[in-house]
């Protein structure tokens, strides 16, 4: 053993030693590109979506990871103790100094024939243009009828039928059950998928629940999928499990990765939507209405003004005030007229006053009249002696008797 | 609206008549000057569809047939 200097001429830390075997080994070109054979252990999938494993052999392990985006287009589910062959590179996880393995590509051992019949296959029906994204149709929003094809005894059912419950309940469901693996699954399969088209549902929904790939292949058989493609309704697949990719799922009009997610996206709107939707409409139709009351309101304010102004009582009480006014006006003429009559009166008074034969009395004026016959006596000739007289002076009358009769 | 000839009664609509129906009601009492009277039973109709669709909504249970042959039967579950 030699011994270690005791002063070294350089210590490194640990990231940093890290970071160089890090750049070793990724810095080697075979690593960094290989193929690798083993049996899946200690398979995780967290909801992250990556996937961890290790790989082993009977003499090694080697820890594995396959990132989300590389685990959706896993056509197969992995298991544990399955047999495969991967393709990555290897790094290293610094945090825990662990080396491992980086799969991009994933594909079971053993089931190399089913495999490359599923490639065959699926190159063929994407050259025939049955995946296109142009024969995609939309899934209708608001399903009144859905077509379910699935086992009437799986929990795939089951599971469908709870998540309609319980966001759609207003739909119709009609079930077109079938066995949904063995040889008499396709053609069951392909006679549901018509029957149900004649029913003509909003939108049928094509599922399964998880198995190997041998129970999932009635959904990669040639006539289940050129069927799912010629439905005159749109199809919604939901076959296995998130992982699980079969040729149904390519020609569906929708790929749900499981069968509650396919009745999850058969259905965008829920009762629950539709509630706080009938909730804002019951409002807009409470304002509309209130709106329009109140300019009717507002109309019917604005008529009784003006009917108002136009009433009979309006028009009294104009008349009554002008009324008022004529007799004013009136009374004061008459009073003028009265004042001014007054004072000619009293002209006239004077003037009659002047006239009065009896005021020259007041002077030594007498007026006499016989007593016989009461006739005024002007002249000599009228009085004889002896005859009784009447002489009115001013402030009264006397008697006298004539004595002599005329002088001459 | 081809309604207005003889509105049919609202519990014979099912949810989506109903609804169609009383968007239509909406729209037309925010969009057009209607006679007070007409606006009013509108409004009337309307609230009673609202009603209607609440509970249709409320009450509803999900429905399932089954095809067997060429006839459809209730699905009561798994068999």
């Amino acid at each position: 053993m030699s011994q270690p200097s005791l002063f070294a001429s350089v210590t490194w830390t640990v990231s940093r030693l890290t970071q160089h075997i890090r750049t070793l080994l990724e810095s080697d070109l075979v690593l960094q590109d290989v193929w690798v054979q083993g049996e899946i252990s200690n398979l995780g999938r967290p909801a992250s979506g990556h996937i961890y494993f290790t790989l082993k052999d009977a003499g090694a392990s080697l820890r594995g990871v396959m990132w989300k985006g590389d685990a959706r287009r896993l056509i197969l589910p992995l298991q544990d103790g399955m047999e495969i062959e991967a393709h990555g590179r290897i790094g290293v996880y610094e945090p825990q100094g662990q080396y491992q393995f980086y799969a991009d590509i994933i594909r079971p051992m053993g089931e190399g024939v089913l495999y490359q019949e599923f490639l065959r296959l699926k190159a063929m029906l994407e050259a025939e243009g049955l995946f296109d994204a142009e024969r995609k149709r939309p899934i209708p929003e608001l399903p009144r009828k859905i077509g379910i094809v699935t086992s009437a005894t799986g929990a795939a059912l089951r599971d469908m039928l709870d998540t309609l419950r319980r966001r759609l309940p207003l739909v119709e469901v009609i079930l077109a059950p079938s066995p949904v693996q063995g040889d008499e699954a396709p053609p069951r399969l392909i006679s549901a998928l018509e029957a149900l088209n004649q029913l003509e549902p909003d939108v049928i929904l094509l599922a399964r629940g998880g198995g190997s790939i041998e129970d999932l292949w009635a959904f990669n058989d040639e006539r289940v999928v050129r069927a799912v493609a010629a439905s005159g309704v749109p199809v919604i697949s939901g076959v296995g499990h998130e992982t699980d990719f079969t040729l149904c799922d390519f020609a569906a009009d929708l790929r749900a990765p499981t069968p509650t997610a396919a009745a999850e996206l058969a259905t965008p709107i829920t009762v629950i939507d539709l509630s706080a939707y009938l909730q804002g409409i019951n409002t807009r139709l409470a304002a509309s209405t209130l709106s329009l009351l109140a300019a009717q309101r507002n109309g019917l304010d604005a008529s009784a003004a003006r009917l108002r102004f136009s009433s009979p009582l309006r028009r009294i009480q104009t008349d009554r005030q002008r009324l008022d006014e004529f007799a004013r006006r009136g009374m004061s003429a008459l009073k003028h007229r009265v004042a001014l009559d007054g004072s000619r009166l009293q002209g006239f008074e004077r003037r009659l006053e002047a006239l009065n034969p009896l005021a020259v009395l007041g002077r030594g004026y007498a007026v006499v009249t016989r007593q016989a016959d009461g006739k005024l006596v002007s002249r000599v000739s009228q009085a004889k002696s002896g005859d009784i007289l009447r002489v009115r002076v001013s402030d009264g009358e006397f008697g006298a008797t004539v004595s002599q009769d005329k002088e001459s | 609206m081809a309604k207005s000839s003889s509105p049919k009664p609202v519990e014979e609509l099912t949810y989506e008549e109903a609804f169609a129906e009383l968007e239509t009601i909406v729209n037309t009492l925010e969009g057009e000057q209607k006679p007070l009277e007409e606006a009013m039973s509108l409004f009337e109709r309307g609230q009673a569809l609202v009603k209607r669709c609440s509970e249709l909504l409320d009450g509803a249970e999900l429905k399932v047939r089954k095809l067997s042959g060429d006839a459809l039967a209730d699905f009561e579950g798994e068999e």
